[in-house]
């Protein structure tokens, strides 16, 4: 049984209590710490995304990095973000906690909300409560995203200072219990150290111990493997897999490695050109995929069976430019099946076989001329 | 660190030798000497007095004697009543003559005018940087906003406008219109007040300057990627700001801080010289124009000195902010 099967069923997971060397400040603290633990859901989705659209106003006119996008995520589940560079995936997901850097970006319509709160309508301070809290981020870079001038203790802490309204002490025990946790050897020597005295991979995990720091209800982890090499890649996916069921964290991974979405999640969207194109359980989309940009990404796996000589295979083209994208289906130029019905029309996300499998295509819908 | 330190205070001996004789050399090479006057004296004084102040050996060996190893006092190595052989000049700490003020040493110079000089250089250096600092984080906070606008505004004026200028600009307001503050103060010890138009007038290019620096380092650290990993743990914006942001973009503008202050602390002529303030920045160019040797040398060597200091300073205080530089 899956964990998104078994969340659909029980929605509550059980945390244990506080562990006991982590001591808490004061009463608010008391109180606020029991409700970071409450995991008690207070919607029947952790996340409904609804028409989602986020824009870039440049010099050169309007970029419509994300277009209408809607998804949902329940409690504890994997969702997979896969698709090429530039289609909106980490876009969608810094829109998830309002971090599109502004301007020129602005979220400029949709619904987001999380565990039953509308994300859009909080003011900032309330913004910033969710932040680090109920959401945390795992960033793709951890050699630029952790601050070199602070050390790493100070920057796990921080969070758990300033959401669970920890003291100092109880905020460093609770640092080096995630900095172990997270297999960082003699952890509580390390508190002192500064981000460049750690490896790439290593750093990594200490950003996922400052996304895990509150042990939030949701974890947007954005290529948390692209920069670290291959052997590194298996570790922090695992870290992020046993941690996230470990704690019932619900995970949007975004990737355009689909190995890597196919091996760590429950569901996936494929998105194209701000769009999803594809949405539905891993193995629906992975084995039964109904859209043409579907096949292309996983025709453009490399496979052990080639020739060594055989190039690389590719999709040919390049997306669409977002700043003006026509009324035509987004791939269309770029697709072997293309006809003039997907030059004049964009078709809307369709039921197909499978759970909750969506695909974006006139030529796969029931009577399509794609077989 | 130690054994860094001490080998950067060692290179400064080096550094101050090399310019202790390319400014000697160009010193004599220039045309005139101390004795020249619109109404020339006769061949046969100048002869005199430069046999009185040894100006009649090859410049190698006025060097040396300038310098303290060879005291040329009426030919002889210098030495002591035991008749120890002791280095005198420079390594003595002994600046020599001066040859326009033939009643006062340049110690005696120096001494006078040095701390009154330090002081207003200081305390120039303390308001540019509570100043300029927060200005250029201020800018750079609201970029493109009016404070935006307005910061550099004054930058510019700060960067644009001469002092001299300036200095005259803040007499002619608030001393002579307005009459707040004594155009001359002729106690520069008990009245406090004597220092606030200098101060402000030699802070003016500093403040620009620090704002402009502090500006652009912190336009450049709001894009970094863990300013937006502190916004996703949901830090207050005045944290993001005070803890993550502002360390990042002080090192660049550190970088200049030596320097200016190392500027400020040695004086300025054209400040002091407004103002009439009773420091040594003035002896930078009235040294040269009289040819006045000692003098030459010897601001050259206190800004030199305070030059390589500073930057001393700078490197040290860089590995304080950034923990990523260690010195060994």
């Amino acid at each position: 049984m899956t964990l998104s099967e078994e969340s659909a069923q029980a929605p509550s997971v059980v945390v244990e209590d506080l562990p006991d060397s982590v001591e808490v400040a004061t009463e608010e603290g008391r109180r606020m710490a029991a409700q970071l633990h409450d995991k008690q859901p207070h919607a029947k989705r952790l996340l409904e995304v609804r028409n989602l659209t986020t824009q870039f106003f440049t010099r050169e006119g309007v970029v419509h990095a994300v277009d209408e996008v809607s998804f949902d995520l329940d409690y504890g589940e994997t969702l997979g973000l896969v698709g090429e560079s530039g289609c909106g995936k980490s876009v969608t997901a810094l829109s998830l906690v309002r971090l599109v850097p502004s301007p020129p970006g602005r979220i400029v319509s949709g619904q987001i909300i999380f565990d039953g709160v509308d994300i859009l309508k909080l003011s900032n301070a309330e913004m910033r409560l969710m932040r680090g809290k109920k959401i945390g981020f795992i960033f793709q870079d951890p050699m630029t995203s952790l601050n070199p001038t602070l050390p790493i203790g100070f920057q796990i802490s921080e969070s758990a200072k300033l959401h669970l309204n920890l003291s100092r002490r109880a905020a460093d025990d609770r640092a080096v219990e995630l900095l172990s946790k997270v297999g960082i050897p003699r952890a509580r020597d390390r508190m002192k150290d500064y981000p460049h005295q750690f490896s790439g991979g290593m750093r990594q995990r200490v950003m996922i111990a400052i996304a895990l720091a509150c042990d939030p209800m949701l974890l947007l982890a954005d290529e948390p493997t692209t920069a670290l090499d291959v052997t590194i890649q298996a570790q922090i996916l695992d870290l992020i897999r046993s941690l996230s069921e470990e704690f019932g964290t619900a995970v949007i991974l975004i990737t355009h490695d689909l190995g890597i979405a196919a091996g760590m999640c429950h569901r996936v969207n494929v998105m194209y050109a701000g769009r999803i194109a594809e949405t539905g359980l891993v193995d629906d989309v992975f084995e039964h995929a109904r859209h043409p940009y579907s096949w292309g990404l996983m025709d453009s796996l490399p496979r052990l069976t080639d020739a060594r000589s055989a190039r690389l295979r590719t999709i040919e083209g390049l997306p669409p430019d977002l700043l003006d994208p026509g009324p035509e289906c987004r791939f269309s130029p770029r697709c072997h099946y293309v006809t003039d019905r997907c030059r004049t029309a964009e078709p809307e996300l369709s039921s197909r076989e499978g759970e909750g499998h969506l695909a974006r295509c006139f030529g796969t819908e029931p009577g399509g001329w794609i077989a | 660190m130690g054994a860094y330190l001490i080998r950067r205070v060692l290179w400064i001996i080096p550094v101050l030798f090399v310019v202790s004789i390319i400014t000697f050399s160009l010193m004599h090479a220039v045309p005139g000497g101390p004795w020249s006057k619109e109404k020339k004296l006769p061949p046969s004084v100048i002869e005199h007095l430069d046999q009185k102040y040894n100006l009649d050996e090859p410049v190698f060996i006025q060097y040396l004697n300038w310098v303290g190893p060879l005291q040329f006092d009426e030919g002889a190595l210098q030495r002591d009543e035991a008749d120890n052989l002791v280095f005198g000049g420079l390594l003595a700490g002994d600046l020599g003559p001066s040859y326009k003020y033939l009643d006062r040493s340049v110690n005696d110079i120096v001494a006078d005018g040095i701390w009154v000089t330090v002081q207003l250089g200081l305390m120039s250096f303390i308001l540019s940087v509570i100043v300029g600092i927060p200005l250029g984080v201020i800018a750079a906070l609201r970029h493109n906003g009016i404070p935006d606008y307005a910061a550099t505004f004054v930058s510019i004026i700060g960067i644009a406008t001469p002092t001299f200028v300036a200095s005259i600009l803040l007499l002619v307001v608030f001393s002579i219109a307005l009459g707040w503050f004594q155009p001359n103060s002729l106690d520069w010890r008990t009245d406090p007040s004597s220092w606030v138009l200098p101060v402000i007038a030699l802070s003016l290019f500093p403040i620009a300057q620090i704002a402009r620096y502090t500006r652009a380092s912190m336009l450049e650290v709001t894009r970094r990627d863990y300013v937006r990993t502190a916004h996703s743990k949901g830090v207050k914006e005045g944290s993001v700001v005070v803890v993550h942001m502002i360390r990042n973009a002080l090192i660049p503008v550190v970088t200049i801080l030596g320097p200016l202050l190392a500027f400020l602390i040695t004086g300025s002529f054209i400040t002091e010289f407004i103002f009439s303030v009773p420091g040594i920045g003035r002896y930078y160019v009235t040294s040269i124009g009289q040819r006045d040797y000692g003098v030459i040398m010897a601001m050259t060597m206190l800004y030199a000195a305070a030059i390589a200091i500073m930057n001393l300073v700078v490197d040290v205080l860089y590995a304080y902010i950034d923990p990523r530089i260690r010195y060994s």
